[in-house]
């Protein structure tokens, strides 16, 4: 069976899911259950003085059946006293010492930031973890996201850490910003081990259409929060692709932000992360999910003859470029597979109102048909298609050649006026398609009552 | 061998006419609204008679909108709750819906409308009104699906609308020939009182248009009469010792049912004659009443039964037995039944042979006739110039209007016999017809 233990930047862990710093890492209790059902470890929900919380704190966004696909929450730092965390602490590592606890942190001053480092590094933790991401209640304190997106801060914060810290010392970054490396940068000139990424995105997840007031909502007001859940994995993924391929950065990445399952971990892992961190779905849908993440991960490592995660730390990012690069020779065209049409026809919808009316009906037929000419190769139609493999993009150049925006840049091939002939869509324009197929112009509205005259 | 029991109270009855498509929770109409595809130009619209606005509504379902949904419904077809029940979505929206092709489930559109309508009739929704008046009065005979969908959309055109009923209450099949497992009375009057509610037009119930002096008093009184008085009662067979008593028509057994419900009493063994979706009714009905045997008799082979397949396994799933190839000679017994005397078939060439010599009795006590109902053809001769087509329906035009300018017509007396959704439809396409004879 593959290795699935990692050291993390000197923190080592049996497997590389971790909790992230929040309600599920709220207690001793919590946290042992959790290495009990196969998590590697846990970063303790952030310490600090301790903060009184409101009720209720969380907020889901449900899409059509699926509950939770977005989440949030204007939940603060541990609300418990520190002793009590020390203590239960030190209790996990002397239960579990081969497992990672790493102590989230946010203080104000250095004197602060100097006592709790120490006491946790006392009481027994395996690293720390410095919160500038919070991005509702504690930055408004002048802590959180608040020094994550001061770059200068972040990193004289650091400094402070590392001058007491003898574990390593992870900066967990907020999303809360329009660069990400920037203060990822500042965190490893502070002299940060590592960074983690993302927290959580300030949002506000909806409003009561009859109390007219944002979720989650206190005695008839509200707040924006942070955003968490499965909606925020792209956002998670790109930043840490941006931080993992940065060469002023250079950190090892614990990623956070989205991992409901180990398809989302791997994700993660490939564009540059060694650790994840999971939150959301813990809380929805218990530790247990632990086990089919442990699981998948090993059925990919072994299908794919990897023996330690880090053989594929980062091995998509070679593939991920800026779009300058990309080959603007390769073509791909739309292919309806009719035999597996189910004739829902939304893809001509799609193409029609959407895309380039490159997708016809046909008469006799439910089954559209694409009009090449047209298809540019968008994807839209395969995207909507329910049906698997039903619409494939098919390749049409044939290979041999290989043209990029910046190669065009350099040959000075590119439009560069409003109204250059030698740009990619000179003369493309699309005639009414009813005079240039021979197709009706449809109204969207139903066969039968439009027959009947009944709308 | 009886799977029920005699129902001999209401909630025994019931439990043995438990809904087919029990009306969903908030959960499963969001769960199963969630699974719409929202086709283009839709296959189930296409399939629907009514032409409902299927994705349309589905939608407004999952969005919330739950009363817009109720109107998409209801700008279609005024039978929406009933129809989402009774209609046979086996065959028609759910038969067409795309998953089918993907050998998945089909979205159950049935329910989901009957979801729809039942929350804006049981919260009394205010979707529509009848239009400004025009001082113009149309006459509708019969309140079933068809003279009730004519009677709201006129209203809706502004005409003052009367309805004549015989019976002591409206809907029609809904509630006097639709097998109680469909759809229960609560729910088919409900519908009926949630649309005169909206609409406002009169019904007059115990009020039998029979001869030719209330025809002419309707003719004077109204600038137009609909008819839509549906079929007449069981066809008579002609067979020998069809008087005896418990040799009963499959219309007034399921009218007696739907009337008197665990008052009705059944025989122990029970034959059926017939092959069509009223015999599986009557059958499955007789099964759920408690009787020990029921048996289906069909002059044919079980491939060549007018029915929906999916009736003939609800039959059989209740124990209902085939008797295939067999054709009825003689009901036996003296002033009761004891039994049908049968001869065995072959079907030659698409055509029935009795086998000679073949004879038998088969013992029952009761007989239960579903061999296609009669047209009224006796009472509609006293329409003048009225033309019958030679099967005794009623001859119209695309807008309904019969060969007496004064008369329009839809449902089963013109269509010769189809589903409550048919009736709705053309009813409504009947009414603007009406209204386009009236605007001249």
């Amino acid at each position: 069976m593959p290795d699935l233990s990692i050291n993390f930047a000197g923190i080592k862990s049996p497997n590389p899911f971790w909790l992230a710093s929040a309600p599920p890492t709220n207690s001793g209790y919590q946290v042992m259950k959790a290495f009990d059902a196969g998590w590697g470890g846990a970063v303790w929900k952030t310490l600090g003085v301790p903060v009184i919380n409101v009720s209720s704190r969380y907020g889901g966004v449900s899409y059509r059946d699926k509950r939770l696909v977005g989440f949030n929450n204007i939940e603060l730092i541990s609300d418990r006293p520190l002793a009590d965390n020390l203590r239960e602490i030190s209790e996990v590592k002397k239960r579990f010492p081969d497992h990672a606890v790493i102590a989230s942190l946010m203080v104000q001053s250095r004197q602060e930031w100097h006592d709790i480092v120490r006491q946790s590094q006392d009481a027994g933790a395996d690293g720390f973890e410095l919160n500038f991401g919070c991005p509702h209640g504690m930055c408004e304190r002048g802590m959180g996201s608040a020094v994550g997106q001061e770059p200068k801060v972040l990193q004289m914060i650091v400094e402070w850490v590392m001058e007491v810290a003898r574990k390593p010392v992870i900066v967990k970054l907020t999303p809360n910003i329009s660069d990400i490396t920037e203060p990822a940068q500042a965190a490893r000139r502070g002299g940060a081990d590592a960074i983690s990424l993302i927290n959580t995105i300030q949002s506000i997840v909806g409003v009561d259409l009859d109390r007219f007031a944002p979720y989650p909502i206190v005695d008839g007001q509200g707040t924006n929060g942070g955003y968490c859940g499965p909606a925020v994995k792209p956002i998670a993924l790109n930043m840490v692709k941006n931080c993992a391929q940065h060469p002023d950065v250079r950190l090892p990445i614990s990623g956070i932000g989205g991992i409901e399952s180990w398809r989302d971990a791997v994700e993660h892992i490939l564009l540059g992360a060694s650790s994840v961190q999971v939150c959301t779905a813990a809380m929805h849908f218990g530790f247990g999910i632990i086990r089919e993440l442990v699981s998948g991960l090993e059925q990919y490592m072994v299908e794919k003859n990897f023996n330690t995660i880090y053989d594929f730390v980062g091995k998509a990012l070679p593939n991920v470029r800026h779009w300058e690069d990309l080959n603007m020779k390769y073509q791909v065209k739309a292919h309806i597979h009719e035999e597996k049409c189910i004739g829902c026809q939304l893809c001509y919808t799609a193409c029609e109102d959407g895309a380039h009316q490159a997708i016809r009906l046909q008469a006799g037929t439910r089954t559209p048909a694409i009009i090449e000419e047209n298809c540019v190769g968008c994807n839209l139609c395969s995207l909507v298609c329910p049906v698997d493999d039903c619409i494939t993009m098919d390749r049409h150049d044939d290979g041999t050649q290989h043209l990029t925006w910046k190669e065009r840049t350099a040959a000075n091939t590119i439009p560069t006026e409003f109204n250059d002939e030698k740009a990619g869509g000179r003369h493309h324009w699309v005639p009414e398609p009813a005079a240039a197929l021979g197709k009706e112009r449809h109204k969207t509205l139903p066969g039968k009552a439009r027959a009947l005259g009944i709308l | 061998m009886a799977e029920f029991s005699t129902p001999t109270t209401a909630q025994e009855f019931a439990e043995n006419f438990a809904q087919l498509k029990p009306t969903m929770s908030r959960n499963e109409a969001l769960y199963e609204s969630s699974r719409c595809l929202f086709c283009f130009d839709a296959p189930c619209i296409q399939a629907c008679p009514s032409g409902i606005d299927i994705p349309q509504f589905i939608r407004q379902i999952n969005s919330g909108n739950v009363t817009g949904s109720a109107r998409t419904i209801y700008e279609a077809n005024y039978f929406g709750n009933a129809c989402g029940k009774v209609c046979p979505t086996e065959v028609l929206c759910e038969g067409a819906c795309v998953y089918n092709l993907q050998d998945v489930k089909p979205i159950e559109i049935g329910r989901l409308q009957s979801y729809a309508t039942t929350q804006a009739i049981t919260e009394n929704k205010k979707l529509f009104g009848p239009g400004p008046a025009n001082g113009k009065r149309v006459a509708v005979i019969g309140a079933g699906p068809a003279g009730i969908s004519a009677a709201c959309e006129l209203r809706a055109l502004g005409y003052e609308v009367v309805v004549f009923e015989a019976k002591a209450q409206p809907s029609g099949l809904t509630v006097y020939g639709v097998a109680p497992y469909k759809i229960t009375n609560e729910e088919a009057l409900a519908e009926m009182a949630y649309l005169q509610g909206q609409f406002g037009y009169e019904v007059r119930y115990h009020a039998p248009i029979t001869g030719r002096a209330d025809l002419a008093a309707l003719e004077a009184g109204y600038d137009a009469i609909f008819l839509g008085i549906g079929l007449g009662k069981t066809s008579a067979l002609g067979l020998p010792g069809e008087e005896k008593i418990n040799c009963v028509g499959a219309v007034e057994f399921i009218e007696e049912l739907r009337q008197r419900q665990e008052a009705m009493q059944v025989g122990r063994t029970i034959i059926v004659l017939g092959g069509g979706n009223t015999a599986m009714d009557a059958a499955s009905e007789a099964a759920r009443l408690g009787a020990e045997t029921v048996l289906l008799a069909y002059r044919r082979g079980k491939e060549e039964m007018g029915a929906y397949d999916f009736e003939y396994e609800l039959a059989k799933s209740v124990g209902v037995k085939g008797l295939f190839n067999v054709a009825p000679l003689e009901i036996v017994g003296d002033n009761y039944v004891v039994g049908v005397r049968f001869i065995r078939t072959v079907v030659e060439e698409g055509r029935v042979r009795e086998v000679p010599g073949s004879e038998f009795v088969q013992a029952c006590d009761m007989v239960i006739k579903a061999t296609g109902q009669a047209k009224q053809t006796h009472f509609l001769h006293h329409i003048p110039g009225l033309e019958l087509d030679g099967r005794g329906r009623i001859v119209a035009d695309a807008a309904g209007q019969t060969t007496n300018p004064q008369y329009f017509t839809s449902g089963d007396a013109r269509n010769g016999g189809a589903e409550v959704v048919n009736a709705a439809a053309e009813a409504k396409v009947a009414a603007r017809g009406i209204h386009a004879f009236l605007s001249k």
